[in-house]
């Protein structure tokens, strides 16, 4: 019962954060916060999925999230005809070709059992399988990021509503953990950090190089809505009547109406992703889970796959993520591939994790929610904080306008400090697994 | 003729960069090896680590330079490399006795310290970002180069030059001297004996009284140096960018690995190999080909197999590689 109290009050006391900043700052940016904290807290359960209740240590979070990104492009964009007829078969045979010599050397590593037999063979069989794949994608390529580049130069994609995208997107993310738990589970946990460190960098790679698929640094703007636009609500003379009625503009009540609708949608997701996990954490198969967690060896005994178990517990902890962004690209309604940091995108959502508490899925949300708005407000607290120490300097000496413009940095210090003191004082987390 | 010409491009353009590039990632391979045999963990930190060292290198460069101090013709950073381990050194130390000697006490799992080492991260990359800011600085000054492109033309009367900077040099010299040091420590100094005794076999090195914390203390000496020599040199012959430093940790990691984590040896082998597939993959091979292919195969494209922005798919490729055949590494490593 004690417990229960505990959780009610801390995640009263964040909500009464956001509530404080809608009176102090404006409601705008505090709906922006409680979107972005809905987004991340999904991100962060889908870690704590995978940290938390099978302890795999995932730090490629970004590329899933990407990967989520890279999906409400191709679900939603309109498709560019002549991008398709300039280059776009070449391009899809191109892949379904590479996507065949993969396959086909898996398969002569299976076949083939003499250990420098199957070396040579493979590796003759991948080099001039790439050439010829690149020889096949590279004129499509060309040809494609040709059409009209200012606007589009690339080949759209699929004219679907967006929130198909949110599925696919959590598809993709499991696609890539497949082939990363594929290699990497089953040997140490550093080596799944490291692998996943790599695919991550990889994955934004592609996302920044790629124009036929992405458009690059170029960004993808205009993403469908899955809510109305703040002009279709102004111009509609209900919307407008209704909103006098609270005593709002139309201009106001619009922005505020789209967002509230962004936050209906992020937690409907939400809601069914806590039900599911909590669900999941009780039934058998997470009890299972944490067992193998917490003794290998003796799950093992007792006949548990552990490299299977892991590898269905990474694969659905990835896909949480890249349903998480999926949905943040559909919040920003463009996708900008420069944008993906490691620091934010990554290692922000272990802090989530690890301070709300790892193996709780409350506790990861919380955190989410909690992180996200310090992450958010450490900013203008800092600035105000140096502001004030710095005013008895002269105002134009040297060092209070570098502190006053490096204010940006301090969240991650900030966010350093309080991952460490987490860590050090309060291991279990806010809200400690049961 | 032809076939020189090719050589001679080959190693102005891969194999020259090449071996500088490889220096520096088994400089920080190196480190990064040294705290997971002795410590005992992942260091997610040494990226920044070495951001904060080369940090603190270019501020003090910009000192000496103001007060008109200079090696010339070597850059003046040379002088301020001393100056900037101790500092790291004092960082480290003071990071290790705040935050790290907790978790040794308790024998936390590597994972958990991996996890601490996430936050120290986070703390350095703040702290580098805080004093120097997030964009590009670059402080080498001297001589740039030790024989340029044009003076090799002349010299030879060859149609392609071959240009070996100052930096390149002093990479591959000071890694050399540093390599060499290191070993000398490890295998034949008193320290050095007990910090591998300690590797190998953590109960059985305190058992015959060798001082954990004095080991400790040790290691994180020589990561300071390692990292900042690393950081120096790369910024040295390239530029400082702290975001580019925290990307070094996955070629830093892929070499550490692919050599066998724990094995200083196989951390330098691993540093040359990333940094040869790295450059060898994304170099351009047209003019390599036009010299020694007949004339009718001459290639049209740039013949580069990746673009140079999937160059961390390289080395994550490699880590694949062994992780899939030989997941203790190509020289034996530690396996926890």
């Amino acid at each position: 019962m004690n417990e229960n109290i505990k959780t009610y009050f801390l995640f009263s006391a964040v909500f009464l954060l956001i509530v404080i900043t809608g009176f102090v700052q404006s409601w705008n940016s505090a709906l922006f916060i409680l979107n972005m904290g809905l987004i991340s807290a999904v991100m962060s359960l889908g870690v704590n999925l995978q940290w938390g209740i099978a302890g795999l240590l995932n730090v490629g979070i970004m590329g899933f999230v990407g990967l989520g990104g890279l999906a409400t492009v191709l679900v939603a964009m309109q498709p560019v005809p002549e991008a398709w007829n300039a280059g776009g078969t070449r391009i899809l045979l191109g892949l379904i070709f590479g996507v065949v010599t993969i396959a086909l050397s898996v398969l002569i590593y299976k076949k083939i059992k003499n250990a420098s037999w199957r070396f040579i063979s493979i590796s003759i069989f991948l080099i001039s399988g790439f050439f010829i794949y690149k020889s096949i994608l590279t004129p499509g390529v060309i040809a494609v990021e040709a059409v009209n580049p200012a606007a589009t130069g690339y080949l759209g994609g699929l004219g679907l509503p967006v929130l198909f995208a949110w599925p696919v997107g959590g598809l993709l993310a499991a696609g890539a953990a497949w082939i990363i738990g594929k290699t990497a589970l089953g040997l140490r946990s550093d080596y799944l950090a490291i692998a996943t460190l790599g695919i991550s960098e990889i994955i934004i790679a592609i996302l920044r190089n790629e124009d036929w698929m992405t458009r690059g640094v170029k960004n993808v703007a205009g993403i469908p809505r899955p809510v109305p636009y703040e002009i279709d609500l102004q111009a509609s003379e209900d919307f407008v009547n209704r909103a006098a009625n609270f005593g709002l503009d139309p201009t106001t009540a619009s922005t505020l109406f789209v967002k509230i609708a962004y936050a209906g949608l992020f937690g409907l997701v939400l809601l069914l992703l806590v039900w599911f996990s909590q669900r999941a954490l009780k039934s058998p198969w997470g009890r299972m889970m944490r067992a193998i967690r917490d003794n290998e060896t003796a799950a093992e005994a007792m006949g548990k796959d552990i490299k299977s178990r892991h590898l269905q517990i990474f694969i659905l902890g990835s896909a949480v993520c890249g349903i998480a962004g999926a949905m943040m690209t559909t919040l920003d309604a463009q996708l900008t591939p420069g944008a993906y940091q490691p620091l934010r995108f990554t290692f922000l959502i272990w802090v989530m994790v690890i301070v709300g508490g790892s193996g709780s899925n409350l506790g990861s949300i919380l955190g989410g929610f909690l992180v996200w708005f310090l992450w958010v407000q450490v900013e203008p607290i800092g600035y105000w904080l140096v502001d004030l120490i710095t005013a008895p300097m002269d105002p134009d000496s040297p060092i209070r306008l570098h502190l006053l413009d490096s204010v940006a940095q301090m969240r991650l210090l900030t966010m350093g400090l309080f991952l460490l003191l987490m860590l050090r004082f309060y291991p279990r987390g806010m809200i400690p697994e049961k | 003729m032809e076939f020189l010409h090719a050589i001679i491009v080959l190693s102005n353009f891969v194999v020259i960069p090449a071996i500088a590039y490889g220096s520096q990632l088994a400089l920080g391979a190196l480190g990064v090896t040294l705290v997971y045999g002795i410590l005992r963990f992942s260091n997610f930190a040494h990226g920044d680590t070495m951001a904060f060292g080369t940090m603190v290198a270019i501020l003090f460069t910009w000192w000496f330079q103001s007060i008109g101090v200079s090696i010339a013709p070597l850059p003046t950073a040379l002088l301020a490399l001393p100056i900037a381990i101790v500092v790291t050194a004092a960082l480290l130390l003071g990071t290790d006795r705040v935050v790290l000697r907790f978790y040794r006490k308790q024998k936390s799992a590597p994972v958990i310290l991996l996890i601490v080492s996430l936050g120290i991260m986070f703390v350095y990359n703040g702290l580098v970002r805080f004093i120097i800011g997030v964009g590009d600085q670059r402080f080498s000054d001297g001589a740039r180069f030790i024989i340029s492109a044009r003076d090799f033309k002349k010299l030879t009367g060859l149609d392609e030059g071959l240009a070996i900077k100052t930096t390149q040099v002093i990479t591959v010299i000071t890694a050399i001297l540093v390599v060499a040091i290191l070993f000398w420590f490890l295998n034949r100094t008193r320290t050095g004996k007990s910090m591998r005794a300690f590797s190998d076999n953590e109960d059985l090195a305190l058992l015959s009284g060798i001082n954990p914390e004095r080991v400790v203390l040790y290691t994180w000496l020589i990561v300071a140096a390692l990292a900042t020599i690393a950081g120096t040199l790369y910024g040295l012959d390239k530029s400082f960018k702290p975001f580019v430093y925290f990307q070094l940790l996955l070629p830093i990691f892929a070499a550490a690995i692919v050599g066998g984590l724990g094995n200083p040896l196989g951390a330098i082998a691993g540093g040359f190999l990333i940094a040869f597939s790295e450059v060898f993959i994304t170099y351009a091979w047209k003019k390599v080909l036009m010299y020694t292919l007949p004339e009718q195969f001459a290639p049209s494209g740039l013949m580069q197999l990746l673009a140079t922005e999937y160059k961390f798919a390289v080395s994550f490729a490699i880590l694949l590689v062994v992780l899939l055949f030989k997941p203790t590494g190509l020289f034996k490593g530690k396996s926890l």
